[in-house]
């Protein structure tokens, strides 16, 4: 699961050492590598093959592991029968839910990783085998008999609210709600957000709209399936290299579901192909460790792309429903919404944040937002980018397209009227901060995008849409190595061109080239506990660590230069990677530069270098606002993206190839989520498209060029203005689609995928209708 | 289970190894051979990422089987720089910061090559539809088509 992203409300009580620099206006005005658009220090080795992904690890004596999965959706294990497997010639170990032991602090992870006295899903891991080769570890599999007694099953998320639906847990007793129910549901939580009185403000209103809607899930789509190696020492001492967006995380989880301590085992993060948030927990690394630790030898678990749709996890389905008022003037009187999310197989749906960010976008007197989590006989889900934002926010930016329609005023002229700005008391609880929400609304407004006339059968929507962002635990080191160069150690793993970043953000601070800084993510034994890369972190507070360690740095190597000089040490500054004398009494010395310190460090007091531990604050949230044009081919339901332009936030741009490149990526995905992309399930509760070529995700023939805007309002809690640019960009297409899509076919579009079957009837059932 | 005898050239280089029957040519490349920039996203022939060319011409190499590389000459993503020195493709996709995970880049550098070896001044359209199989989560494919365009033009000296 995502973590909180909104430090504030944070349920856990306040870190103790937490920390921010604020922004530096005058600094900002000198930026020399910030804003620059250099080659990242990874390039190479990704045009080149060179890069090490998780399945390009090997090790030696290395085995194949393979896990059997579920076939039914729903299912009592009854029995495990593993002998025959494990006499099958070749067959180094085999587990089961046996070889773990009970977890209070990890349970759904455990059940999840490998099902305990019922099958939860199709997929769900039921034994897994380590052989030494694919061939082999495959007729072991078949080897093993499981006896299941088939359960009756349900995969649709207002079903599964029902009195009477197939129960999933005996023990899921409803929280949030009180007095707590007495009797067990597939409902997992209710959660309520809001301020003011909603009846008060819809009596206010002269319009008012209410809609029902509806999204499927979607995956992440990364193009790297799940992959690691294991291996476990006779003495314990464990090793594991895995694809992950935290590889702490993912050492803490499996230390304690084998029981062994964090000490014992290094996890380093391999290149990553792709997370998005769905890297962001464990799946297969459990595993791996435990058959390794039973076979003696090392073990490598590589996903199949049909593991990955199957077993690993998915966003939610939503289904909600949408009420908003508004006066003949523009003023948004009520917002009122009820999001019920299915999250699969475990309580953890993110209908909380959908909720939170639903109305995020404006400044209301009256709003309310209720959120139901809800378990069904599917993959438990995992974190996608801005997690629960996307279905939200397209309910509520559909409403607001219409009632814009049905007030005769323009759509963005509605948001500028009621856009939540400073000091705004936010939906979901606090006030915002300084926020670049009416920014991105002026600049799409102002776009020659938004002005450009359409064709027949062409409609044009806009959408705006919110994230949190999120700090965290962080911490990294910086050497300054003896030749003049600097390595700087991160525990984040890169997943969109951080590195660069950080080797940006040192430069800055220490006035060299950026070709003479790198930058690596650290394994798990050589740097402390870093927070996992999510709710676009890692540039903000990462990129503070470095700051704040480039910093420390800098002042070691002006006490070097006063001692070499024999000045104190208040004398000596830094200016363009050198350290200067300055003031009245300094006396006069040529300035030293980096490189002349760090060669005389051995001299000085030994090695110099800088180290920065925190929990950063003041992430500062991150709006954007996006405007598509779209043809409906009346004939079939296609729809065609036309154009494409992502205005967004980012406080400060440093490198902004990736900043654009991250609003490309979200509208993409977006893309795929609005027009294509959904799980269908069978009347079996079977994944009926477990594959790439019936999941269809967006290619670059179905796609314009995506025009992008980068709008800098400084977050005021970075000395850069950084703030989080990740998320956001995959919040609004879902509805600017939407709302293009309505506009060309002439109808209402309430229901995502707007597959061409599905727009083909809306327009056929409005033609009926008019009739 | 036996093996079969399979000479091939892979890269320029007479390569021999012996594989099972059912082994694709993408676990020849990767599990055999050590040649890892060929990934296996799909292995369905959906996502592109083991893009390698046969006799010149692209191709799935999850698709194929090692027996079946008998006698032909294979290109990678290994053999595509000449040592240090990248080719146009592999540079300006670096200078367009056309990847971001990069796990989708090899395939696409094998693919673009093989597109730009047949049509050295594609439209944007031919681009994008020749680059149709290869998927990439990351970007949205707007900086890859313009790395590609870009890499067209220079190639053809303009």
């Amino acid at each position: 699961m995502a973590r909180n992203p909104d430090a504030d409300s944070a349920p856990a009580p306040k870190a103790v050492k937490t920390s921010t620099i604020e922004f530096d206006a005058d600094k900002a005005k000198t930026f020399k590598v910030v804003g620059s658009r250099p080659p990242r220090p990874d390039g190479m080795d990704k045009v080149t093959g060179r890069a090490r992904f998780g399945a390009d690890m090997v090790m030696p004596g290395q085995l194949v592991g393979l896990i059997l999965r579920s076939p039914h959706p729903h299912a009592v294990i009854v029995s495990i029968d593993t002998t025959a497997a494990e006499a099958l010639s070749g067959v180094k170990s085999v587990i089961t839910r046996d070889d773990f032991a009970e977890n209070a602090d990890h349970h759904d992870v455990l059940c999840n990783i490998m099902a305990r006295e019922k099958a939860l899903y199709e997929g769900h891991a039921i034994a897994a085998v380590a052989a030494t080769s694919k061939a082999v570890a495959r007729k072991a599999l078949k080897l093993i008999k499981v006896d299941y007694q088939i359960l009756p099953h349900v995969t649709d998320v207002d079903l599964a609210m029902a009195p009477d639906a197939p129960l999933l847990h005996a023990d899921m007793i409803t929280s949030g709600v009180t007095p707590a129910p007495t009797k067990p549901s597939n409902i997992a939580g209710r959660s309520e957000f809001g301020h003011g009185d909603v009846e008060a403000g819809f009596a206010l209103a002269d319009v008012i709209i209410e809609r029902d809607f509806k999204t499927a899930a979607t995956h992440q789509g990364y193009i790297e399936p799940h992959a690691c190696v294991a291996n476990v020492g006779a003495d314990g001492m464990s090793e594991l290299w895995c694809c992950t967006q935290g590889h702490f995380h993912v050492r803490q989880v499996c230390a304690s579901l084998l029981g062994i301590d964090v000490s014992r085992l290094r996890v380093t993060a391999s290149e990553i192909g792709g997370g998005f948030g769905g890297k962001t927990t464990v799946f297969i690394e459990p595993v791996a460790l435990a058959l390794s630790r039973k076979a003696g030898r090392p073990v490598k678990i590589a996903m199949s792309r049909d593991e990955v749709f199957k077993a690993s996890g998915p966003t939610a389905s939503s289904s909600m429903n949408v009420k908003i008022g508004v006066t003949k003037d523009g003023h948004i009187t009520a917002g009122e919404g009820e999001f019920r999310y299915q999250g699969g197989a475990f309580a953890g749906a993110p209908a909380d944040f959908g909720a939170m960010s639903a109305f995020a976008c404006y400044a209301l007197d009256n709003v309310k937002t209720v959120a139901y989590d809800v378990v069904t006989n599917r993959p438990k889900g995992a974190a996608y980018r801005a997690p629960g934002a996307p279905m939200s926010v397209y309910a509520v930016e559909s409403v607001i397209a219409e009632l814009a329609g049905e007030i005769g005023m323009d759509p963005i002229e509605l948001r500028l009227k009621n856009a939540a700005r400073e000091g705004t008391k936010s939906s979901y609880g606090p006030k915002f901060g300084s926020c670049g929400l009416v920014e991105t609304l002026e600049a799409a407004r102002d776009h020659p995008h938004y002005s450009a006339p359409l064709g027949p059968n062409q409609g044009r929507g806009v959408a705006s849409g919110f994230w949190f962002n999120f700090g965290g635990e962080t911490c990294s080191t910086l050497n300054i190595n003896a030749d003049g160069t600097v390595a700087i150690a991160v525990g984040t793993p890169d997943i969109g061109g951080s590195r660069a970043a950080m080797c940006i953000m040192a430069a800055e601070e220490l006035g060299i080239p950026y070709e003479r800084v790198r930058t690596i993510v650290a394994d798990t034994s050589s740097l402390g506990y870093n927070d996992t890369t999510e709710g676009s972190r890692v540039t903000f507070s990462s990129g503070m660590a470095v700051i704040k360690a480039s910093r420390k740095a800098v002042t070691e190597m002006c006490n070097r230069a006063a001692m070499i000089w024999d000045i104190p040490a208040e004398a000596v500054t830094w200016e363009d990677g050198h350290a200067k004398p300055s003031g009245a009494n300094a006396g006069e010395f040529e300035p030293m530069s980096l490189a002349e310190i760090a060669a005389t460090a051995s001299k000085t007091g030994g090695p110099i270098a800088g180290h920065h531990e925190y929990n950063a604050d003041g992430a500062g949230v991150s709006f954007g606002t996006h405007i598509v044009d779209t043809e409906v081919d009346p004939e079939t339901g296609r729809v065609d993206i036309l154009r494409y332009t992502v205005v967004q936030d980012a406080g400060k741009a440093i490198h902004p190839d990736y900043v654009e490149g991250q609003f490309q990526g979200g509208a993409v995905q977006g893309i795929g989520w609005a027009l294509n992309e959904e799980y269908i399930y069978g009347e079996d509760g079977r994944l009926q498209n477990a594959g790439f070529l019936d999941y269809r995700m967006p290619v670059a023939s179905d796609l314009p060029m995506i025009d992008t805007v980068i709008v800098e309002v400084p977050n005021p809690g970075h000395p850069y203005g950084v703030r989080g640019v990740g998320e956001t960009g995959i919040v609004p297409p879902l509805a600017a689609i939407a709302n293009g899509v309505s506009a060309a076919a002439g109808v209402r579009l309430t229901e995502l995928p707007m597959s061409p079957p599905r727009v083909l009837k809306a327009i056929d059932d409005a033609k009926v209708a008019a009739q | 289970m036996s093996g079969i005898h399979v000479s091939t050239k892979i890269n320029g280089d007479a390569v021999e190894f012996v594989c099972d029957v059912e082994e694709t040519l993408l676990d020849v490349l990767r599990d055999k051979l050590g040649m890892t920039g060929s990934k296996e996203g799909c292995a369905s022939g959906d996502c592109g990422a083991c893009s390698v060319t046969v006799d010149g011409r692209l191709t799935c190499s999850c698709l194929m089987l090692g027996a079946e590389a008998e006698g032909h000459d294979i290109g990678t993503i290994e053999g595509i720089a000449k040592g240090t020195q990248l080719h146009p493709i592999q540079q300006k996709i670096l200078d367009h910061a056309a990847l971001q995970c990069g796990v989708c880049t090899p395939g696409f550098v094998v693919a673009a090559k093989a597109l730009l070896e047949k049509n050295p001044d594609p439209t944007e359209t031919e681009v994008r539809f020749w680059l149709a199989g290869n998927l990439c989560r990351c970007t949205g494919y707007d900086k890859i088509i313009r790395a590609v365009m870009d890499a067209a033009a220079e190639m053809r000296g303009q």
